[in-house]
């Protein structure tokens, strides 16, 4: 069966050629990235990235934004790994959103 | 074979069939593309199996990569373009089988 990603030929509507100008999360999402690959960490390969983007459902997929695919992957794939758990993530998204809503961030 | 590369089993030239099949998982072979036939336009070097990279292990041995050039009215029967018009997709060598040139 046909991945939802892999939807080269597909009927599609018209590419929106716009250029738009990244927020400073998406920047920090795509330095993660090379951070975590780097040759003298390696924490994760591209190849994991795009693994875990296509694992998404096809409604998750056509909703998320770029980055928003990118940092569910990431996450995923540091929890695959072993270099955080689920329940460390869920704690400090809990704290950064109290933060946020004290007004903090 | 050695542990660390494949030989190449194409050269430029010749004809080729990109194998079907629908493994689960990530695969860099595009679903369209898939019991296509082309013809092997170059060898680009070998790389880790990103099949297997996807899963955090090695990718060893390396896999050859091949440039193949498809016919786009091959690939599209409803092409509307010329009989000239051709796509380019880079395909590691265990998609790929050997194919008659006689049998388009």
């Amino acid at each position: 069966m046909r991945s939802h990603h892999d939807m080269g030929g597909e009927p599609a509507g018209p590419v929106a050629r716009t250029e738009h100008d990244y927020v400073l999360w998406e920047k920090r999402v795509d330095a993660l990235l090379v951070l975590l690959s780097r040759k003298d960490r390696r924490l994760m390969t591209v190849d994991e990235l795009r693994r875990n983007i296509e694992s998404l459902g096809a409604e998750a997929y056509d909703k998320m934004t770029y980055y928003e695919r990118w940092i569910h992957s990431i996450s995923q794939t540091l929890i695959q790994r072993g270099v955080i758990s689920i329940d460390e993530l869920g704690r400090r998204m809990t704290q950064v959103e109290q933060r946020h809503e004290k007004g903090e961030l | 074979m050695t542990d660390e590369e494949l030989k190449p089993h194409f050269t430029p030239g010749q004809h080729v069939r990109v194998r079907w099949a629908t493994p689960p998982g990530h695969v860099r072979t595009p679903w369209y593309i898939r019991g296509h036939r082309g013809v092997v336009e170059r060898l680009c070097g070998a790389y880790p199996n990103p099949e297997e990279l996807a899963y955090a292990r090695s990718g060893k041995p390396r896999q050859p990569l091949y440039r193949v050039r498809f016919a786009q009215r091959e690939v599209w029967p409803d092409y509307a373009g010329t009989p000239a018009d051709t796509v380019d997709l880079e395909i590691y060598q265990h998609w790929l089988e050997p194919a008659e040139d006689s049998n388009p």
